[in-house]
This record gives structure tokens, sequence and C-alpha cells, in this order.
């Protein structure tokens, strides 16, 4: 803990790094109020990352702190795994209402990034089911409600820049069993893709999109329909991992188009419906441990946008660039969100709004670059926005541009943290804090 | 019957992923441990995760005062009566040339204090029949190295406590299990490589269960430790008294 030696350490995108004191509190009394704190590591970015400085990784403050079983109200550390309360908690009928991609998520995490989950055309995101929020402030440790106001606004997705978020208590939902009963149906392209997504009124819905498929093709993909069920639970398997960084050639553009093919053709042109155990449904890539080595030791980028309904011809033209650069990777989702909980969002700097939102992996390369960067600017006179969790290449006159509540958050972290102890490489590079 | 784990030294690492390994599968656990306000916090944790009771108490391997309320607690559950120690403490080699006091604690918290409190279970686990004791140690105890020789010299001597206290009670049915885990998984390592050789407390868990299913006597975490530590006991001390390993 009080080892002052620095290490070189990343984001799970691995493309940016930082160098700097990486320490892991064991208790909240250890934790050092003048440095951000951070969860797992699974932000593409440098959301996590502190060049020179010290980041505080709260992952040993994992506890469950209380327990309401017949209200689902769950209070726990910041530093506990979405995934480990999905564990602990559907046997026991709850699960967390929203639930990212990955189980590696932190509760403190999602808060900061105010996650968003396949469920989010009916309950929103995540902090729309946090009911209270414990902060360190410099000396100070204070609990926050939504009643709280501009710092409620400014902590959910705000960055982890209003405080040090120790202890949260989460709304549950109830779950009728561990499994999830799932539907999936192939779209033959972008506007039967997107006619699939908005006619869908599953608990949770997310599109599998070949970001290789070109021409008539395009956009072509498997939409997922879930819902929770019970059901016998097959033996729990090893997760694996990916022992080294891959060469270049596994991820090239011969190799994606096969595997996105097989992976089209894997669901039959009538559709079919299977059960899988939950995890199975939330966090798919879970299994496969370090499944970012896969990119190489160059890493990898995520571009994640979302624009309004009326702009989904704009998103069938980044498709058309994309499919056409041969860049993508099979990882490629297309979603219909919300308008969150009540018509709002949760915080000044929240992510998620009415739409559709693409999310596209590419290797780490210049031509990757600069066709993220074309992306970007579409969305950005679509009236999109990028997600903070993923960027790694964006520019704080772009995302300025993106956020309008921006200014109001920046005017709260001014005064929830005036010396910018809790700055970030992100918040410094996108200069969000002025 | 419900089992009922005393885990000594709770607010340790591998201790948490002990105690929640226990309390998901039904057990009653008495945390005992230094930090109050740390332990009732872990007792709740065990509670959500299926404890059917969670109970702290205050322990010092220092005082041996506090030893007496934990086997009153544990004989109140009613259960089948467990103990996993994970108590110990390391500080630097340095330190301690400096401040040759520091000798007494160090021998304290991780062998006799232990060990007093182990003497004073065993006759409950003996009449009892049933149960394990898992007594965790270190492959620092297997030979003594200039960088923490002290420390060593505790753990070595807690192992032998152990091995005596296996043949004692192995007559009455109670098993023991001696732990020695290698470098279990710290900050600093968790960078962006493995480090060779290193564990994480969830894996030394899940071997400690493996060992009781087994009966095992001894278990060497991660595995390597076992060759690796029998080569450096095998090292002529002509030849070691040279080396710093």
């Amino acid at each position: 803990m009080t080892d002052q030696k620095t290490t070189e350490y990343a984001g799970w995108g691995r493309a940016l790094r930082a160098n700097g004191r990486l320490v892991r509190p064991n208790t909240q009394s250890e934790i050092d109020i003048n440095a951000p704190a951070i969860g797992n590591r699974r932000s593409y970015g440098d959301a996590a990352l502190n060049t020179g400085g010290t980041v505080q990784e709260l992952t040993q403050l994992d506890r469950i702190i209380a327990f309401d079983r017949s209200a689902g109200l769950l209070t726990v550390e910041a530093g506990i795994t979405l995934g480990e309360l999905t564990r602990v908690l559907a046997p026991q009928g709850w699960l967390p209402t929203v639930l990212p991609g990955t189980g590696f998520a932190t509760v403190g995490g999602a808060i900061s990034m105010d996650v968003h989950g396949k469920n989010h055309h009916h309950v929103g995101s995540f902090c729309q089911h946090v009911t209270s929020i414990t902060l360190i402030q410099g000396e100070k440790t204070r609990t926050i409600t939504p009643k709280s106001g501009g710092i409620w606004k400014a902590t959910c997705g705000g960055l982890g820049q209003t405080g040090i978020i120790v202890q949260a208590t989460l709304q549950l939902s109830q779950a009728r069993g561990d499994m999830m009963l799932v539907s999936e149906q192939r779209a033959t392209d972008w506007d039967h893709h997107i006619a699939l997504l908005d006619g869908s009124d599953a608990p949770y819905t997310v599109g599998w999109i070949d970001a290789t498929a070109t021409g008539d093709r395009l956009g072509r993909g498997i939409v997922e329909e879930g819902e929770i069920c019970r059901g016998l639970k097959p033996k729990a398997r090893r997760s694996k991992k990916i022992p080294f960084n891959a060469p270049h050639l596994a991820l090239s553009s011969p190799i994606v188009r096969a595997f996105n093919a097989l992976y089209y053709r894997r669901v039959p042109k009538s559709g079919r419906t299977v059960v899988r155990p939950i995890n199975d449904f939330f966090f798919p890539l879970d299994k496969i441990h370090n499944w970012n080595k896969l990119y190489g030791k160059r890493g990898f980028h995520q571009f994640q946008c979302v624009v309004p309904l009326d702009q989904y011809g704009v998103l069938r033209q980044m498709m058309e660039m994309v499919a056409g650069s041969g860049l993508a990777s099979p990882l490629a989702v297309l979603k219909r969100m919300g308008a969150g909980l009540n018509g709002e969002s949760a915080g000044y700097m929240s992510f998620p709004m009415e739409g559709y939102t693409l999310a596209i992996d590419f290797p780490n390369r210049p031509a990757a670059r600069d066709l993220i960067a074309k992306l970007e600017t579409l969305a950005l006179k679509a009236n999109g926005r990028i997600y903070l969790a993923k960027d790694a290449l964006s520019t704080g006159v772009a995302i300025k541009s993106m956020y309008a509540d921006h200014p109001k958050w920046a005017a709260v972290t001014a005064k929830a943290d005036p010396h910018k102890h809790l700055q970030t490489d992100m918040t410094r590079r996108l200069d969000l804090r002025t | 019957m419900t089992d009922t784990w005393i885990i000594l030294g709770a607010s340790s690492t591998i201790a948490k992923a002990f105690t929640r390994s226990v309390a998901e599968a039904g057990a009653h656990v008495i945390l005992a441990g230094r930090r109050m306000d740390d332990l009732e916090a872990s007792a709740a944790d065990a509670s959500a995760r299926g404890a059917v009771g969670a109970t702290p108490v205050a322990f010092d391997a220092r005082d041996p005062e506090t030893f007496q309320p934990i086997l009153d607690a544990a004989v109140r559950t009613g259960g089948t009566i467990n103990c996993a120690v994970f108590v110990g403490s390391m500080p630097s080699q340095d330190d301690i040339n400096d401040d040759p006091a520091l000798v007494d604690g160090t021998i304290a918290d991780s062998f006799t204090g232990p060990a007093r409190f182990l003497q004073m279970l065993a006759p409950l686990m003996s009449e009892q029949g049933s149960g394990s004791i898992v007594g965790v140690g270190s492959v620092a105890g297997d030979r003594g190295r200039v960088g923490n020789y002290v420390y060593g010299a505790a753990k070595a001597g807690f192992a032998t406590y152990l091995s005596g206290l296996r043949n004692q009670l192995g007559r009455s049915g109670v098993h023991v299990l001696t732990v020695k885990p290698g470098p279990v998984d710290t900050v600093m390592t968790q960078g962006l490589g493995d480090q060779p050789f290193m564990t994480t407390a969830d894996a030394v868990v899940a071997d400690i269960h493996k060992a009781l299913s087994k009966k095992r006597n001894t278990l060497y975490t991660k595995w390597i430790w076992w060759p690796v530590m029998t080569v450096i006991k095998l090292i002529p001390e002509p030849i070691f008294k040279k080396m710093s390993i």
C-alpha cells in the first residue's frame, strides 16, 4: 500500500498507457483523499489513468454492507464487481437492474460512467437505479441522493471527479431465475436490422452487426432478445485466458470476414430460441479472460456513439465507411436506446440518450484512428455523442459540444474538487475540468 | 449440522476470500480480528452471501484475554466447530534489524498467539471428534533467508506446531491442514504482465477447499512452491549462507 514504485498500466484497450503509482487500499481508512479512485480498468481509454500521479484501485473495498431482501435495496462498497453481484444475487431472486457488457466493471466505475445495458429501452441507465452514493470529498465524507441536485447529476456519469465514491445503494430488480431465454433472429440488411430493433419489446434486446458486410448485406446481423427464466443450471465452466499477445494476423480482414459469415449463419434463417446462463447473456466475452490481448501489443480502440432516432441514416453512412474500410473486428453492436427513466438522463455527462447506439472495435492502427475521427465528426453533426468509457481519441472541443450540460458539470466539479486532485489523463486530454 | 468457522485474522485478504466461500456454503462464521468496524462490515457481507450467522469478535494474538470469548461464541452457535488461522505480521527485516524488539511481536502474531489459541481449542475439537483446522504458514518458514528470517522462523515454528497438533487431533478424527502460500497477488504485480508463481487470494482459497476435501496434510499454493522449496531446502548450508534469494 505504501509502496512508492511506479508501474506502467493501461486501460482496457491497451492503446493508451500511463506510468505512475497504482495502489490498492485495503480499507476505506487507507484511501488517499488527494488521488483519483478507479475500479477494474474496464474503460477502454484513459479514464482510469493518471500519468505521473497516483490512482487508487478500490477493488479491495468489495463488501456487501446491507441487503434489504424485502425491498431489494442493496448497499455495497464501490469496488465490488457487477459480475460478483450477479453471481451472489441471482440465486436469491434479485439482480442489479442495469448490467453492462462486462461483469468485471465495479459499482463505482458503473456510476462514474453511468453505464447502460441491453434493457436500456425499458429501464434507463445504471445511475437511475442508484438511490444513494457515499463520497469522500477531501476531509469530509457525505452521502448524496437523487434529491441532492447538482452534485448528484455531476456524480452520475461524472468520471469520478466529484469525490471518491466509496459506497452506493442500488435498487435491485426481481429476477425469476438465473437463466435467460434468448431468441435470435437474422437481420438481413440495415433496414431490417433497424426494424427488428424498433419492433422489439423484449426486456433485453441487442443487435450484433457484421461490420464487414457490404452492398445488399450492409448492416446484416443477429438480433438477440432475452427474457429471464428459471432452468437447470449447467455446470460452471472455468474462464479461459488469452496467454499471449496475438499476432496482427489474428484479426486481419479475411479472417474477420470469414468469422463473421460463420457467426451470422450460426443462427438458422428461421431464427431460434436457446436457454443460456444469464452471465453468458450479459457478459458474453468475460469467459475469455484477457480477450483484449487478441489485438496484440498495440491494443485497440472502440468507437461508440449514439445518434437521435431520426438520424439513423447517418448511422448507415457510418456503417458503409466501416464496412468499406476492412478495418473492423467481429465485435460490433447496434442497439436502440430509450429516453431514460421518466424521459431524463441521470447525469450531466451521462452518455445514454434516446436513439441508436453503435459500438465497433478497431485494432490500433493509423488508418483506424483516421476512420474513427471521421465517424466522430459524423456523430457530432448528427447531434449525437460518443461514449467516454470507450474514448481514447476525441478532442475536448468535440466532447464539449456533444455534452450540452458540460458547463454545469464543470461548475460542480470545480467546487467539489477545487484543487483538481481527482483529475485523470482523460479529463486532462479533453480539458474537461475547465 | 451446520459448520461453524472461526476465522482468526478475518480482515486479511485471504481470510476475506475464505470467509465468503464458507458463507456461501451456509456456514456460521465467527470473525475474529482487531478492527471491529471492519469485522462488522465483513459480517454483513457474509450474511448477505448466505451465512446462517456472522459474529464479529475482538481478537489480538498478543492478548490471550481475548481468546476465550471467541471459543464461547463458537460453542453458542451449536454447529460443528472448524477454525482457520490467517494471522501473522511481517515487518521488514530491515526494520527488525533497527529495532530488535519487533521480534517479540512478529513471533507472537505468527506463532505463539495462534498456537496458544489452538491449544485452548484442541480439547473442544477433540471431544467433537470431527471438523478441520486450517493453519496458514508460509514458504518463508521452510528455510531461514536473509530477507525475512524472523518472520520465517515464526512460520517455521507454527508449521512444526501444526504438525504436532495434527498428530494429536488426528487420533480423534479432527483434520489439520498446513497451508504454505507463496507470494499472493499484490498491487505492484498487477500492472501489465503476469508474475511467475504469483497467485490470488481466490485461488489460494480454492486450493484450500480442494486440500480439505482430500484431507491433505500440507498444501503448497501455488503447487510449484513444493518443488521450488524442496530444492531450496536441499542446498547445503555452506553454499546457502552465501546466497541471497
